[in-house]
């Protein structure tokens, strides 16, 4: 393959996801700056290793690329951001709902989803962009940022656990705990 | 099913994961149950939540520029055979002007003493640059993306510096070739006037800039230092040029 035709088809195939590679990168470091630093250096690396993509799921080649290039950089920016420890991932999550005589219609206020997804820990808010923004399945995700798939399972539920609690705590201040 | 067989089982039922043969026992339980019930109306709540495009981040355009400045430009579409269109008149008009100039300037190079040969390749292929509508493979005001551009493409790296706040922005760089060698070549910009900076391995000592040359219009300057040879050549008057080549002597070099 040469360098035009290497070009036209990373135009073709990857450029596209570029708002899924940003939605991501912005998920993840948290503001509009280092999301797009993150995008971009991803973005080229994903130029440069062009070679390596099977032409299976382009945007999940992207998307994986972006959260290598994304760890790379916390560590390198902000290694003091606290990540997901065993307790996190192990600890039986209590039920929000429990004792709940009725369930939660949506939620329509997005500055308070957002400040909610924002306070989960890193890998826990990653699969909830992966899983509900992006829709990948659990097999994916678990390709992609290479856990297990229990692993996605259990992150999975325990980030939705976690989002309920602080939404239903923000919509009923004040309401039973 | 109880609930305690049931509760893991909300979450893959919700996307799509559950195997077929558990499907059906949970929603029997579901429907019996009225505190899974609500977890589960509870989840699609928060995935309809998620969902709402409010919350999905478009890549800025500024994003997708900074991207495409950084990508090995496009390649022209080449003018099909025969075809007339202005495409191909441009093409040709192009190629006789770059045919004459080059002509021209075997005439004059013949005429010239030792140092002159250079400094008319020098401005030459600024000329060139201009011509071609290729002044840059890498366009950027950023000296940290300039640098690393320059990469893998060249056996040294040159100092790039951003002349700002002296009134020489920088405005992007490319490869070229002279005295026989590939040379890194730095883009800046004063006012409507661009100069090209040319930079490669110094075979000589440092000199201060020398007094500049001017040929068919263009001043060329050219000086050496921290091991770097310099040539700068622009449509710039020469006071202004010298400036330049002072400013960039005196600028800090971006650490790699």
């Amino acid at each position: 393959m040469d360098d035009s035709e290497r070009l036209k088809l990373y135009e073709q195939k990857v450029l596209p996801h570029l708002d899924a590679a940003y939605n991501l990168a912005r998920w993840l470091a948290g503001n509009d700056h280092d999301a797009q630093d993150v995008a971009q250096e991803a973005s080229l690396r994903a130029f440069r290793f062009f070679g390596s993509f099977r032409g299976e799921n382009a945007r999940a080649w992207l998307l994986s690329i972006v959260r290598n290039t994304f760890y790379t950089w916390l560590r390198k920016n902000r290694p003091k951001e606290k990540l997901v420890e065993i307790d996190d991932e192990t600890l039986a999550v209590e039920d929000g709902s429990a004792g709940a005589e009725s369930a939660n219609p949506p939620f329509a206020d997005a500055d308070a989803v957002r400040r909610a997804i924002a306070e989960l820990p890193v890998e826990f808010r990653e699969v909830i962009i992966l899983r509900e923004m992006e829709g990948f399945s659990y097999k994916e995700i678990s390709d992609l940022a290479e856990v297990p798939i229990g692993t996605v399972m259990s992150r999975l539920a325990r980030a939705r656990k976690l989002l309920q609690k602080s939404l239903t705590r923000e919509f009923n201040p004040g309401g039973q705990p | 099913m109880n609930c305690q067989q049931a509760k893991p089982l909300i979450d893959p039922y919700a996307d799509g994961e559950l195997e077929a043969a558990a499907i059906l026992e949970l929603e029997q339980h579901l429907q019996s149950c009225s505190t899974c019930g609500i977890t589960w109306r509870n989840l699609q709540s928060l995935k309809k939540t998620l969902k709402q495009d409010a919350l999905y981040f478009t890549a800025p355009d500024a994003l997708r520029q900074r991207i495409q400045s950084e990508l090995p430009s496009s390649p022209r579409p080449i003018p099909e055979r025969w075809s007339w269109n202005w495409n191909w008149l441009t093409t040709m008009m192009s190629g006789v002007t770059a045919a004459c100039l080059a002509l021209l300037l075997t005439v004059t190079l013949t005429h010239r003493s030792s140092e002159q040969p250079l400094a008319q390749e020098v401005v030459s292929n600024h000329i060139r640059s201009l011509m071609a509508n290729h002044v840059m493979d890498v366009v950027s005001t950023d000296q940290h993306t300039v640098k690393p551009w320059f990469n893998g493409k060249l056996d040294f790296s040159p100092p790039v510096k951003n002349l700002t706040e002296q009134g020489f922005p920088l405005v992007g760089g490319r490869l070229d070739y002279l005295g026989g060698r590939s040379v890194a070549a730095l883009v800046f910009q004063r006012h409507n006037h661009i100069i090209n900076l040319f930079i490669w391995p110094a075979k000589e000592n440092n000199s201060k800039p020398a007094s500049s040359s001017s040929l068919q219009g263009y001043n060329v300057i050219h000086w050496s230092e921290a091991g770097m040879t310099f040539w700068a050549a622009s449509d710039l008057n020469e006071k202004e040029l010298i400036e330049f080549a002072q400013d960039f002597g005196k600028a800090e070099t971006l650490r790699p």
